[in-house]
């Protein structure tokens, strides 16, 4: 069945906008206020998931051709190997670290290197969510 | 700093994700697995030996002191049984390069052994209570995906009792973890181990040490073991064999833990009651490996009444009996291994699992039949293989105590053990051959190697155990002292 629905199409390309800096700005906040790897991979995956709900699946992955549990992969990497840094660095294993840099446009900022960490836990939970998403449409 | 501590945990987790990324590389999955195994075994020789100079290690992750923190302590008992993990593991790697097939290896195979491995070491590892669940789970998320995989009718319906039980067992395991916190206040094993050692233990925390038993019951198969013999003969062999030799002992490590360092204060109880079901585990698992004509049953069957023996040593309690336990663990996870490995090559050259449909199985492979020969000594304990010293002390202890009951089931189990075996071996082994020379499979390299590599190990095990008696002695002695334990952790000292 071709679906063909011209005013989800037009909300969604202005939608999705909203909806990633939504993820964006929940990632960001996570550290101190409610958000974080975890909630903000999910409302990333929601993005993804409506692309391919609204648009056909051949069509998003040719647009995006990630295979998504190589993205899972490599957030658990990236989450995993922020522990292995310790050993670069001479403190104990997860040690965080974080300081206060002056950036332009952005002003005084915090950053840690457990952003690094929740980056890795986004990734992953975009990967499985996308994964599973995927999987179960092919079934039907 | 310690962080070489979290090396077998987390060398074997890093290794399976990258082996996500070489999926179709089939020879740098093999390369990267076995190394990191091969690695872990170096680390705990390692580790091992500072254990002896320093005394107990921690690493308290992220900088955060004991009791608030998560940290990983490494005492001799935890580390020998890393290091006998890793071998064991390395083995059975080896097994799975020539016996697994392309299916299995194309779909993240080794990422799910490399996690499991994580699991099980981080299980051995850790110095904090809820972190043991979550090792526990991290081991069992990856069992489930190794006992599906493959995808045959059988696997799925043994697959979903495993995991039924599992996820019962576990969500058990969590409420006696809330029980615990509530009554205690603290989840950290050596801050738990002073408060109740202060509070005394009331009758209520003997009740949730009911609760804890439980669990680790289902897990390692102390009388609720009817779930095992199914779930641990239906996967491919090499994953039967990591199974059959590390899982249980994961949740006896756990009750052995439990029994010595929180609640040890009633033995009059607690350890009574292990005992009786230590007893029954041994009938039941004994009546098991005489009962059946599949070797895969007989084989799994073994692996109960070997829960049932190394627990006896628990329930006795004396230094010495605790020092057999070790021992016995060690030999049970190499001896397993090797058992499960040569039942799933029989079944492999024979095509049949029906000891009734095999025989003479030695003329045709010689030195296979002969391994299962050394097998079968080493299991029922005759010196000097490796189950003897183990079985000696355990007896020892028993006596000691005079617990006869106890003493008289444990060997009479090991010569249930023999005669299972050996019914096997006649049956099997011995007689006119039934494989013609033309139609013979030929016995792989990849198939007796790792055979042999444990046959020398449980041989290396019964004439070293000299060698490692001053290991063994002092993880018998942290055990029961749990002061040693404690001091290490909270003070130290």
């Amino acid at each position: 069945m071709k679906i063909n629905n011209v005013i989800l199409k037009t909300v969604t390309k202005v939608v999705i906008y909203i909806i990633l800096t939504l993820a964006v700005y929940l990632f960001l906040a996570g550290h101190n206020s409610p958000g974080g790897g975890f909630i903000g991979g999910l409302v990333l995956s929601t993005a993804f998931v409506l692309l391919f709900i609204v648009y056909d699946i051949e069509t998003i992955q040719k647009a995006l051709p990630f295979d998504f549990k190589k993205v899972a992969a490599l957030g658990a990497f990236l989450a995993v190997g922020t522990g292995f840094g310790s050993f670069v660095f001479d403190v104990p294993f997860l040690t965080q670290a974080f300081g206060y840099f002056n950036l332009p446009f952005f002003g005084e900022v915090e950053l840690t290197t457990v952003t690094i960490f929740e980056l890795g836990v986004a990734l992953v939970v975009v990967g499985v969510v996308v994964t599973i998403i995927l999987s179960i449409s092919e079934d039907v | 700093m310690n962080n070489i501590l979290v090396l077998p945990m987390a060398l074997p987790v890093l290794a399976g994700i990258i082996l996500i990324f070489f999926r179709k590389h089939i020879k740098i999955q093999r390369g990267i697995s076995l190394g990191v195994m091969l690695i872990n075994i170096g680390i705990s020789i390692y580790l091992l030996n500072r254990i002896q100079e320093e005394g107990i290690l921690r690493l308290d992750f992220g900088g955060w002191e004991p009791p608030f923190g998560i940290l990983f302590v490494a005492d001799s008992f935890s580390i020998i049984l890393v290091l006998t993990t890793s071998i064991v593991a390395a083995i059975c790697l080896l097994y799975a390069f020539s016996s697994i097939g392309k299916a299995h290896e194309n779909m993240f195979f080794y990422s799910f052994v490399s996690f499991l491995i994580a699991g099980v070491n981080g299980s051995f590892l850790t110095g904090d209570l809820f972190n043991l669940y979550v090792n526990f789970e991290v081991m069992l998320l990856a069992s489930y995906v190794l006992v599906a995989l493959g995808g045959k009718k059988v696997q799925l319906r043994e697959s979903i009792k495993y995991v039924v039980i599992n996820v019962l067992s576990s969500w058990f395991f969590l409420i006696a973890i809330a029980y615990l916190y509530g009554s205690i206040g603290t989840l950290n094993m050596a801050h738990i181990s002073e408060r109740i050692a202060e509070s005394g233990q009331t009758p209520l925390l003997t009740g949730i040490s009911m609760v804890f038993l439980t669990v680790f019951a289902l897990k390692s198969g102390l009388l609720l073991y009817y779930w095992l013999p199914g779930s641990y003969s239906t996967p491919p062999t090499a994953v039967a064999a990591l199974f059959g030799a590390l899982l249980t002992k994961v949740g006896i490590y756990a009750i052995i833990r439990v029994f010595t360092l929180f609640f040890y204060h009633e033995p009059e109880f607690t350890h009574t009651i292990i005992g009786i079901l230590a007893g029954i585990t041994l009938i039941g698992g004994s009546i098991g490996a005489v009962a059946f004509k599949d070797i895969r049953q007989i084989v799994s069957y073994n692996v109960v009444i070997g829960v049932g023996f190394i627990l006896v040593g628990l329930a006795v309690g004396t230094q010495a009996a605790l020092e057999g336990s070790i021992y016995y663990l060690m030999h049970d996870m190499i001896v397993k291994a090797l058992l499960f490995l040569l039942a799933g090559t029989m079944i492999k050259v024979a095509g049949s699992a029906n000891m009734d449909e095999m025989s003479g199985l030695i003329r045709n492979y010689p030195l296979f039949g002969w391994i299962f020969f050394i097998v079968m000594i080493s299991l029922s304990g005759i010196p000097p293989l490796s189950g003897f010293i183990g079985k000696v002390l355990i007896g020892q202890g028993a006596v000691e105590t005079g617990s006869y009951l106890l003493l008289a089931l444990a060997f009479i189990s090991s010569i249930v053990v023999l005669y299972s075996l050996l019914r096997i071996f006649l049956n099997c082994f011995w007689g006119e051959t039934m494989i013609s020379f033309e139609d013979e499979i030929p016995m792989k390299k990849g198939w007796i190697i790792p055979c042999v590599l444990l046959a020398i190990a449980t041989i290396a095990l019964g004439l070293g155990a000299e060698a490692l008696a001053p290991y063994v002695s002092d993880a018998a002695n942290t055990l029961i002292n749990p002061d040693v334990y404690i001091d290490a952790v909270l003070y130290d000292k």
